[in-house]
């Protein structure tokens, strides 16, 4: 649309013909208050808050469904504007209940602003309001009926945001309420996103109500720990006697990749952090062959001396190391650093979800061929295969929706059944027996209708996951390459699983991708061996791996972890960790977008990885500096030790650190020292600072170094996780607020299939 | 559709209604406000099954069957009695004596607004304007219309639609 | 069944078959029915049009927009279908002609929707009428089915090769669908709510096409004006405003009844030789000239022609023409009190304005007319109307508000004699 010229307030405003008025005003810095308006969702006009004067009409029109046309001029601020403000405001307090004090809305409720904005505090009613008693939805709704407004966002949220339809408006008139899809039970996603949308305290959470007020709170912006698309969430904090508690996770701050969406993970699954079953202390096997608390000291002792002893002994081949799909970038290089130079080992691995290294490979060599978040938002055409994102990427499932329904994004599905994102797209087509490998063929002959139409797109997004491993994610991504504009995302399962690989949590890669001069072990490998020692970070193999195996009895196990897992339970040694909420770092979703973590809540007695890690490398007598780079200048932050080829190289870090203008970290407890090191030693991994400072997602691209060696065997020790809408892997065990929306959803899922 | 008729709640009759309903608009759910009418005059009320039905019939949730269905007010979710009386005492029928027939009804039957009589034979209500104002005040029993009333013929009405319940009823 | 009135003053051109008969197809014919549409399809589109804004005939659901112009802004050329609909959901009280068009004349709008379907190029009529007509919707489908059989409508209408359909519907209680774009919500199988304007539904309307809406009457009146021809049928009214309009006359008249008058024609005649004067010999209080939307105006405010511009230099509107007369033995706050609570029962409660609105004037008249009324709540009806005034999302705020707020300045004193426990003056009853 080309740009006109209006005026607004005597100022002289230009935008492309057919702006709403409103996004115009806002854009210029024109405040006009709305209920109902919300960027992105239909139009209602139904507050009657927008309303501005227009030359030459005669009645005030809204802002909200008025697009701009050249030359037209509008008052936004005059008395006659104000005063129609403010007697919408009076009409709408007249049955609003003012108990503003134990609302939790309190604080930050827009109704509250705008009444302290236009002034209509003071009420000229006799009569009693409408009264009716709350309701209780699901363990994670409630819904105050004379709270609401009507504002409608929240039936459309559900419905045109969530295609859920689960809201609607019921009666007529002043006894209208907004009803949910099972009378006075709510059958849905439990996203929670009406809760966060509703402008006044109508809709609150069962998991926050009458906790505290807003004001009492931080709010600290982070990055979610549950699944692998890696939403931003504002956690609200509240310092205890000890530490620091959450007590929210909102959208307050909706500037992060997932605008104003979070699932029910990301909104009722923190609580796993205030669990009771947290370990608190460090853990130490004693004689008699039961863990008992320790010191710090005495576990970092217990733990060196004998990784020390293995070592030496057997040397670094007899230990072996499992890595995390949901600590930090900074951790797990760390972790493997640690390892390949201090522990002197290659048997280094994580729980693969997915086959990252076959994506790298098959991507080797090629730039701008990654699809990051931002992009499937405005991709003109997107081919998702396999999966079901609704259940296991939330917020893939919403931009994708979104995208269909604002961009008019082609969206194709090609699935073994059918899933409920079938119902945006414009053509979907059946696996049969979920025989994917046969697809790029399929595409590539172009017969069938679906083919031709993906032939047709001039620019695709392709995203697909777990289905295609080793060779058969190698032949989609080469049936794509063939094409001209093509970008691939590969879908994996935890918060970092693509941090954990990326980061060389891998027996035969460094981190890049880049081949280990001697390949390791796997974890399978690992586990079926028998290993002097085993330091398992996060991760919980002997329930996935029904380990210890004969063979691996007698091996020294050192555990860090949040909780007591079976892995933990049989471990010599084992450390209390802090979860992702409780530490700062960065961390890569599954389409390479690095996020920055700023630590919120506070648990006493867990330490960061990070931390553990540093200091379990200084019981082991290592060169920490040589390890965390760190220092003013003349550091010796050796990079190559981790790289083989460069051993012995000089002084790099300092030269970078110089040359990019960045600060040298002074502690070895700072993980952005390590980014420091990432930011070289890492294909991709140079990111843009300050971007990424400012709470930005900056993507970063996968792609092998030369010499990749592929390792067909690993497939078989992928293991998806499919944790679905309420469930969290071993974290969702420990959140009450998900188990219980989990049992509130089970009887009507279970009717549901049975129909 | 075969299917639909054998678990279908409504008589044959009504059911082959439905079915040419939904067809007879460019939009299957234009037959939504009809059906929801026709259904109740067969039921008596929107009850959960009607809801079902419907919003199997038209293809949509039963949460929205239920937000339009509570719009309309000639819709009702709970039994009414055999013959819903319903009188107007809007403007043009008060001035002429609508509440005088309305209080005379609640008299006669022994019920108030929005209430049913212990043997199920009538309902009252009172309505807004039914489009009678020139023949005031008006009243209708079901979807028969009354006119130019006076409190003192509300008896014999009664009387006449008691004597249709019973002859309905003998047969 | 409802009682005809006749009067020598009236000019019966829509009335001129009721109660002949002619519900009935071949007596509608015998008195000249479907002539019309067969001059329309012989003389096109562009012609009908013409006629129409030639005629002055202007619309007789309310707003009174002339005619042929919403014809004329219907595209010619559309991707989407185009429709008319007729709007028969006829529930503003005080209004009770469409029901005899309904019941005495069905061809007539049959008749009048065809020729409309011609004018804008539509294949398909909507005929909707309120739910609580069901007899008449029962009437409406039989002279459709009987229509059909004639070949009048379906496929090739009187052999023309031109096809017009017409489906009839029922609303089920909701005077909010009578507005336009509500209505085609609720055709559509929605909640009455109405459409954000613009697109416009002569543009954007029914299912997304183009759709010229009128009210019945001035759908029935359509075949009359082909008939006599567009320039007598406007030297019947008055300047601006061509032909008849039913006028229902309702409330405390000896004679009340649905009268067909000129436009223009006396408002104090209609009410003291048309209707036969106030009843029981009583002096007047005041007249609702439109519909209880319309302000009330008080006796010496009624000496004027009834046509829309008329009635409004006279501060009122003509509205539906349902004419309602109120004696002096009438309690005004009262009667203020069952207007508001009719609005308040039918806001469709979207927007806050018109909800909240009517909500609180009903229970603060309520509470004035049961006798405890403070003196701030009279000026407080009055700012809670002001505040709904062309600020609702549709004219249904405005519709509750006007009448409110003239009652409240004319009548002023009967609130205060209603204030500080006082019970109220009229208690005594008729
Ligand atoms: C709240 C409201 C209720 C209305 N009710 C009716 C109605 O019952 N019948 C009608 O014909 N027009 C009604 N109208 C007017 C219609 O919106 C529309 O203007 C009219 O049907 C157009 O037809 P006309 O041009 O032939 O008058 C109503 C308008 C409003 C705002
Ligand atoms: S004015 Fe507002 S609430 Fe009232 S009927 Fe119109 S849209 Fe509905
Ligand atoms: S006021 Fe009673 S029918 Fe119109």
């Amino acid at each position: 649309m080309p740009d006109v010229t209006f005026t607004v307030d005597g100022k002289k405003l230009t935008a492309p013909a057919g702006t709403l008025l409103i996004d115009a005003c806002r854009k210029a810095g024109i405040e006009i208050p709305a209920f109902c308006y919300y960027p992105g969702l239909s139009l209602q006009a139904a507050c009657r808050m927008c309303v501005v004067r227009q030359e030459k009409v005669p009645k005030l029109q809204t802002a909200c469904t008025t697009t701009v046309a050249e030359g037209q001029v509008f008052i936004t601020d005059s008395d006659e504007i104000a005063q129609a403000r403010k007697g919408t405001l009076q009409l709408l307090l007249g049955n609003h209940p003012l108990d503003c004090p134990v609302c939790d809305k309190g604080g930050e409720c827009e109704l509250q602003d705008m009444v302290f904005k236009y002034g209509a505090a003071e009420s000229t009613y006799a009569d009693a309001k409408n009264h009716r008693e709350e309701q209780q939805w699901s363990p994670a709704v409630y819904y105050d009926r004379p709270r609401c407004i009507f504002c409608y966002r929240c039936v459309r949220v559900c419905g045109e945001g969530m295609d859920v339809f689960a809201l609607a408006v019921q009666n007529r008139g002043s006894s209208a309420v907004i009803a949910p899809n099972e009378g006075t039970q709510l059958d849905c996603e439990q996203c929670g996103n009406c809760i966060d949308i509703c402008p006044v305290g109508a809709l609150t959470s069962g998991s926050y109500r009458y906790q505290t007020r807003p004001w009492e709170m931080n709010h600290v912006s982070t990055i979610c720990t549950h699944c692998a698309d890696g939403c931003k969430v504002t956690l609200g904090i509240r310092t205890t006697a000890d530490g620091a508690e959450i007590l929210r996770a909102s959208n307050r701050d909706s500037s992060g990749i997932n605008d104003d969406f979070l699932c029910a993970k990301g909104r009722f699954g923190f609580d796993f952090v205030a669990s009771e079953q947290r370990l608190t202390k460090p853990l130490v096997r004693n004689a008699q062959g039961n863990l008992e608390p320790a010191t710090w000291e005495q576990a970092f002792q217990a733990a060196a001396s004998r990784l020390k002893a293995v070592r030496d002994e057997k040397g670094g081949n007899a230990i072996g190391v499992i890595g995390s799909n949901r600590t930090t970038n900074e951790e797990n290089y760390l972790l493997q650093k640690l390892a390949r130079t201090v522990l002197a080992t290659n048997n280094i691995d994580h729980e693969r979800t997915t086959d990252y290294p076959a994506f790298a490979q098959a991507l080797a060599g090629t730039t701008g061929k990654t699809a990051s978040l931002k992009d499937i938002a405005t991709a003109p055409a997107i081919l998702l295969i396999g999966g079901n994102p609704t259940e296991e990427h939330p917020l893939l499932a919403n931009l994708l929706r979104t995208a269909v329904r604002l961009n008019k994004t082609r969206l194709y599905i090609a699935n073994s059944g059918p899933i409920k994102l079938d119902r945006q797209a414009r053509l979907t087509q059946l696996v049969p027996d979920g025989d994917f490998a046969k697809l790029p063929a399929f595409l590539e002959a172009g017969a069938a209708d679906f083919a031709k139409a993906i032939a047709a797109e001039e620019s695709l997004i392709v995203v697909f996951g777990q289905e295609f491993r080793g060779e058969s994610a190698g032949k989609l991504v080469a049936w794509g390459l063939k094409r001209a504009s093509v970008r691939f995302a590969y879908l994996g399962d935890h918060s970092n699983s693509r941090g954990a690989a990326d980061m060389g949590l891998l027996p035969d890669l460094l981190p890049g991708y880049s081949p280990a001069p001697v390949p390791g072990k796997t974890l399978g490998q690992m586990l079926s061996s028998s290993l002097g020692a085993l330091i398992v970070v996060g991760a919980d193999p002997f329930t996935s791996h029904k380990f210890p195996s004969e063979a691996s009895k007698k091996t020294f196990v050192v555990a860090i972890d949040l909780f007591l897992t079976p892995t933990a339970a049989a471990a010599d040694v084992v450390f209390p960790a802090a979860s992702l909420y409780e530490k700062s770092g960065t961390v890569t979703n599954t389409f390479g977008d690095v996020q920055l973590l700023r630590k919120a809540a506070d648990r006493p007695g867990v330490k960061p990885e990070f931390e553990i890690l540093v200091r379990l490398a200084l019981a082991l007598g290592a060169d920490i500096k040589a390890l965390v780079p760190i220092g003013v200048s003349g550091t010796t932050g050796d990079l190559g030790q981790s790289r083989g080829a460069q051993m012995g190289e000089a002084d790099r870090h300092s030269v970078y650190i110089k040359g990019h203008n960045l600060e040298p970290r002074l502690s070895p407890f700072d993980p952005i020292a390590l980014l420091d090191e990432i930011a070289q030693t890492v294909p991709g991994y140079s990111l843009d600072r300050i971007n990424l400072l400012a709470g930005n997602s900056v993507t970063t691209e996968i792609g092998a170094g030369p010499g990749f060696v592929s390792v067909a065997a690993l497939s078989g020790e992928i293991a998806p996780a499919h944790d679905t809408l309420f469930t969290s892997s071993a974290l969702g065990r420990y959140s009450d607020g998900l188990n219980k929306i989990a049992q509130h959803q089970s009887p009507a899922q279970s009717t549901a299939a049975a129909d | 559709m075969t299917d639909q008729e054998s678990i279908s709640i409504f008589s044959p009759a009504t059911a082959a209604r439905f079915d040419a309903l939904v067809l007879k608009y460019p939009l299957k759910r234009s037959a939504l406000v009809p059906m929801l009418l026709y259904a109740q005059d067969e039921i008596g009320y929107l009850s959960d099954a009607v809801i079902a039905e419907i919003a199997q019939r038209i293809g949509i949730t039963q949460l929205d069957v239920r937000s339009v269905a509570s719009y309309y007010s000639m819709l009702r979710f709970k039994p009414a009695g055999r013959y819903n009386v319903q009188v107007c005492t809007n403007i043009c029928c008060m001035l002429r004596g609508g509440y005088d027939i309305l209080d005379r009804f609640k008299k006669e039957l022994h019920i108030g607004h929005k209430e049913t009589t212990a043997d199920g034979t009538f309902s009252l209500e009172e309505v807004e304007c039914i489009g009678a104002c020139s023949w005031a005040p008006a009243i209708q029993v079901n979807y028969d219309f009354h006119d130019e009333l006076k409190p003192d013929l509300v008896p014999g009405l009664i009387d006449a639609y008691r004597g249709k319940a019973a002859a309905k009823g003998a047969k | 069944m409802p009682r005809l009135v006749s009067h020598p003053d009236e000019v019966k051109i829509v009335s001129q078959r009721f109660g002949q008969g002619a519900a009935n197809i071949d007596r509608y014919i015998e008195l000249g029915g479907y002539q019309a549409v067969k001059k329309c399809i012989a003389q096109g589109p562009d012609w009908i049009i013409d006629e129409m804004k030639a005629s002055g005939l202007r619309g007789r659901g309310g707003a009174g927009f002339p005619t042929g112009m919403k014809w004329s802004f219907v595209p010619k050329q559309s991707a989407k279908p185009k429709y008319v609909l007729v709007n028969g959901d006829e529930s503003e009280p005080c209004t009770c002609k469409d029901h005899l068009i309904f019941l005495h004349d069905p061809h007539s709008i049959i008749e009048g929707t065809i020729i409309a379907g011609l004018a804008i190029g539509a294949k398909t009529g909507f005929i909707y009428l309120r739910g609580e007509y069901r007899y008449l919707i029962e009437i409406m489908e039989r002279a459709v089915a009987d229509a059909y059989q004639k070949g009048f409508l379906g496929k090739d209408i009187f052999g023309s090769g031109i096809e017009f359909q017409i489906i009839t519907q029922t609303g089920a209680g909701a005077y909010e669908v009578g507005e336009e774009s509500a209505l085609m919500e609720s055709l559509e199988g929605k909640r009455g709510v109405p459409r954000i304007k613009p697109p416009f539904p002569a543009v954007v309307g029914l299912y997304g096409g183009p759709t010229v809406i009128n009210n019945a009457e001035t759908i029935a009146t359509v075949p009359h004006v082909i008939t006599m021809g567009a320039a007598a049928f406007s030297a019947v009214g008055s300047a601006r405003n061509g032909g008849t309009r039913l006028f229902s006359i309702s409330g405390h008249v000896e004679k009340p009844g649905v009268y067909e008058l000129p436009m223009g024609y006396n408002l104090k005649k209609i009410i003291y030789e048309v209707a036969g004067g106030i009843w029981k010999g009583r002096g007047l209080k005041a007249v609702v000239p439109g519909g209880s939307s319309t302000p009330c105006l008080l006796p010496d405010e009624i000496d004027i022609g009834m046509d829309f511009d008329q009635v409004a230099k006279a501060g009122s509107m003509m509205g539906s023409a349902g004419v309602c007369v109120i004696d002096d033995h009438t309690c005004m706050v009262e009667f203020a009190q069952r207007t508001i609570a009719f609005y308040q029962h039918e806001s469709c409660g979207w927007c806050i304005p018109c909800r909240e609105g009517t909500d609180w004037i009903k229970k603060t008249i309520t509470r004035i007319h049961a006798g405890f009324g403070e003196a701030k709540d009279i000026d407080n009806v009055t700012t809670i109307g002001n505040n709904m005034l062309g600020r609702t999302f549709c004219p249904l705020g405005d519709a509750a508000a006007m009448p409110t707020l003239a009652f409240v300045k004319k009548f002023r004193k009967e609130f205060e004699d209603h204030l500080n426990g006082k019970p109220c003056p009229f208690a005594h009853k008729n």
